[in-house]
């Protein structure tokens, strides 16, 4: 039996899409920039998928800037917007549990002379409120979050954070990366008060190397890829007409039959925390129900290397990711799963589940027996 | 100047006694099997005690030296032109248009060495030297003749055809392998076991591989790199059989019923035993590891003694007295180091001691093992039976 239970690193592409994207490759592989029909042609399937993706925000099409993913998208509203904004304050915040694809540019952004604000998380995942009132100065030009976390999928409270910092400065920009959330929750960032929105298509079952970031129209920011001006000198380079068919149809196919598809994610689940919550000495980190996203648990088990219950698992047909870098690879261990205060013995040993609705209750049911199997007989073996 | 020849020189092997031509004919294949991975047709011959590398069609010369240096036994080899038409307007029009497009720069010193091989070729060396020095003095007026340190050596061989050369790149020396029989490497994924197995391979012997899997301690990552560090040394060695064993049930085993600080030791006990098992079926006649005295704790000479005395076969410890950084020197030369250092997760770790033995006595290991002896055997059995293999040859 194979599981794939590793939805959050990436997912299989949807037929739909893969389909889209050959007869974007193999029929009409036109230049939307060339004057002629092959052209004409490929800049329909341009504007089709922004039509989509901005009809599951609410937001205008030109807001919608195609990008190689979420990494880009993250580098680009970042750098973007710190350059275009210096004028106004050098202060950026953030909170301690972001993806390297935003703690990362941000530190390139300190190294030219920005200071950076991480704002630490509650024992859930969730920004401590009272710390960013706290941390908005007059300086502070951008505060970036993610909207679900990736590690243990706690769900930002993105609208409260807006409000506090519109409600202190309505010029500060809040950019939110959404690369979790996006087709797990309705996002709309006019109403929610997010400026700027980070996402990637390869996350929700569309093609890897595509991306967009929702840009407020009244928001500035420089580009950082120059060349041929396209998509308005913002994103210079061919348009990746495949990927960004491909990115549409799987931003359609997420937002279809939502409310049902989400549930039935969540109710696996829910499935997976009653089962693990019960083990020997597991511990979960997410949060049932709406509480938290649908799609992502992670599991420490006390006194389990979480590679070795990976490859464990993995030799069951399984495929999952372990809750954190290995530490002595990575000595920065998982900032999520410190930002919460877990304690430092299961840092090490913890696994993260992600889901999508190809999953089934009778893989959660492998799973859980795989699991109730393997860790007795791992912990035999752990350093003496 | 685009080549189309090569002369191979081969020193060490150019002694051999009666057993000559069985080097001759080693290095000659092992010369076509590397030319092979170059594109373009090439013919390998032997003629009067010099073996040719001809190019028959186009092809890359960087690509084609590269080969030609991954071959044991080649001492050093040389580019050069051959002409076929034996006559001293022949050669002179060939040495004046070979010094005109191999040095673009004409400001040197030169020597010309003449070999007349073929005595019934007019003239002596002597004055087929002094008669090209001048033609080359005459049509190149930088240049200048340096009799005892010149910088280009222009060597003109008369024999059945006439080679004019003067460029000579070092070859991998060592001899061909395939002249001395064959053993079994212990393949981890670090970088001392790959650049013993280059080691030995270079004295002549052809090698096969082992590596200990340990699943799920260690990861379909790990045992990609062994696959990845074999195929880089098949460059040099020819193909490599990898033999895949799996480790993890001996490993448990001694874990849970030995000393712990003794674990390693008794697993590299083990290890060898298995190694030897694969190498006698497979008709080996030595182990090769990359220890290095001192290196480990399981690297100590106590230690060594310890995991020596289940070896029937000799073990060749080619880096036994080689610094760390020397042997990193050699993995950098022939190409494993990057792939040596690449970090994947290994969970083996948890298995090692904190403070493991360094002076373990033989009596006391054998002591300990016994308690496992029995269940072990089986367990080895079962692991020489289920191992996989993999052919790994070079790209």
């Amino acid at each position: 039996m194979r599981v794939y239970f590793d939805n959050a690193a990436t997912t299989a592409a949807s037929e739909g899409v893969a389909r889209i994207v050959e007869k974007t490759m193999r029929e009409d592989y036109g230049n939307p920039s060339s004057k002629h029909i092959m052209g004409v042609e490929a800049e329909r399937y341009l504007r089709e998928a922004s039509e989509i993706i901005a009809s599951t925000l609410k937001c205008k099409e030109k807001e919608i800037l195609f990008t190689s993913g979420g990494t880009e998208s993250n580098n680009t509203a970042l750098i973007g917007c710190a350059l275009a904004n210096q004028r106004a304050g050098k202060h950026i915040i953030t909170t301690g549990i972001e993806h390297a694809s935003v703690y990362e540019p941000l530190l390139f952004l300190e190294s030219l002379g920005f200071e950076i604000t991480a704002l630490p998380v509650d024992e859930t995942g969730h920004v401590k409120l009272d710390e960013l009132k706290k941390s908005l100065r007059p300086d502070t030009i951008l505060v970036s979050t993610m909207m679900v976390n990736n590690e243990i999928g706690a769900i930002e409270p993105v609208e409260e954070m807006s409000k506090i910092i519109k409600g202190y400065n309505s010029g500060i920009l809040y950019h939110v990366d959404a690369i979790q959330a996006y087709g797990k929750l309705r996002i709309y960032p006019k109403r929610l008060g997010i400026d700027m929105l980070s996402v990637s298509g390869h996350k929700i079952h569309g093609p890897k190397g595509i991306g967009f970031l929702y840009i407020d129209e009244k928001v500035k920011i420089k580009p950082i890829m120059y060349g041929g001006g396209q998509q308005r000198g913002l994103r210079s380079g061919t348009i990746n007409v495949p990927g960004i068919a491909g990115l549409g149809q799987a931003a359609k196919e997420a937002y279809d039959n939502f409310e049902e598809r989400i549930a039935y994610v969540t109710s696996i689940k829910d499935m997976l925390i009653d089962g693990a919550s019960q083990m020997d000495g597991v511990t979960v980190s997410s949060l049932k129900g709406n509480a938290g996203a649908p799609h992502i648990v992670s599991i420490s088990v006390e006194g389990v290397k979480s590679e070795v219950l990976l490859h464990a698992l993995e030799d069951k047909g399984i495929c999952v990711s372990s809750g954190s870098a290995c530490s002595t690879h990575h000595p920065g261990i998982s900032g999520t799963l410190k930002g919460i205060g877990l304690r430092e013995s299961l840092l090490d040993s913890t696994i993260r589940v992600s889901l999508c609705e190809l999953n089934t209750k009778e893989e959660a049911e492998y799973f859980l027996a795989a699991m109730e199997e393997l860790i007795p007989q791992l912990r035999r073996f752990t350093r003496k | 100047m685009k080549f189309k020849s090569f002369l191979i020189k081969y020193g060490e092997i150019g002694c051999k006694g009666k057993n000559r031509f069985m080097f001759e004919d080693a290095l000659i294949k092992q010369l076509r099997l590397a030319m092979e991975t170059v594109e373009g047709q090439f013919r390998v011959s032997k003629e009067r005690g010099r073996i040719y590398v001809d190019a028959e069609s186009d092809y890359d010369y960087d690509d084609a030296v590269a080969a030609i240096k991954t071959v044991f036994g080649v001492h050093s080899f040389s580019p050069m032109v051959r002409v076929e038409e034996k006559s001293m307007d022949a050669i002179n029009k060939a040495v004046v248009e070979y010094i005109d497009t191999v040095y673009e720069d004409k400001n040197f010193s030169f020597k010309v060495d003449t070999r007349r091989a073929d005595k019934d070729f007019p003239g002596t060396s002597e004055t087929i030297n002094c008669d090209l020095g001048g033609l080359i003095l005459d049509t190149f007026p930088e240049t200048h003749v340096d009799v005892h340190k010149p910088e280009v050596m222009l060597k003109v061989e008369i024999r059945n055809n006439i080679n004019i050369y003067s460029i000579e790149i070092p070859g991998p020396g060592g001899m061909p392998v395939g002249t001395n029989g064959k053993a079994m490497l212990l393949l981890s994924g670090g970088i001392d076991s790959p650049v013993a197995g280059y080691m030995i391979a270079k004295r002549g012997v052809k090698i096969e591989a082992v590596y200990f899997h340990a699943p799920p301690y260690t990861s379909e990552r790990a045992k990609q790199k062994v696959i990845d560090l074999a195929t880089k040394v098949a460059r040099y060695s020819g193909p490599i059989n990898l033999h895949i064993v799996n480790f993890t049930d001996i490993q448990m085993l001694i874990y849970e019923k030995c000393p712990h600080e003794e674990l390693t030791i008794i697993m590299r006990r083990y290890m060898m035993r298995i190694a030897q098992e694969i190498a006698k079926n497979n008709e080996n006649l030595a182990l090769i590891t990359g220890e290095s005295i001192g290196q480990v704790a399981s690297q100590t000479v106590q230690s060594l003694v310890t995991t020596d005395a289940v070896c029937e076969m000799p073990v060749f410890r080619p880096l036994i007295g080689f610094d760390k950084q020397e042997i990193i020197d050699i993995s950098e030369k022939i190409g494993t180091f990057e792939t040596s250092i690449e970090p994947y997760e290994d969970c083996c770790t948890i298995f090692v001691a904190k403070h493991p033995v360094t002076k373990p006595l033989l009596e006391k290991i054998e002591k300990s093992e016994k308690i496992i002896a029995e269940e072990a055997e089986k367990m080895v059995a079962t692991a020489v039976a289920t191992k996989e293999r993999i052919l790994c040859k070079a790209k």
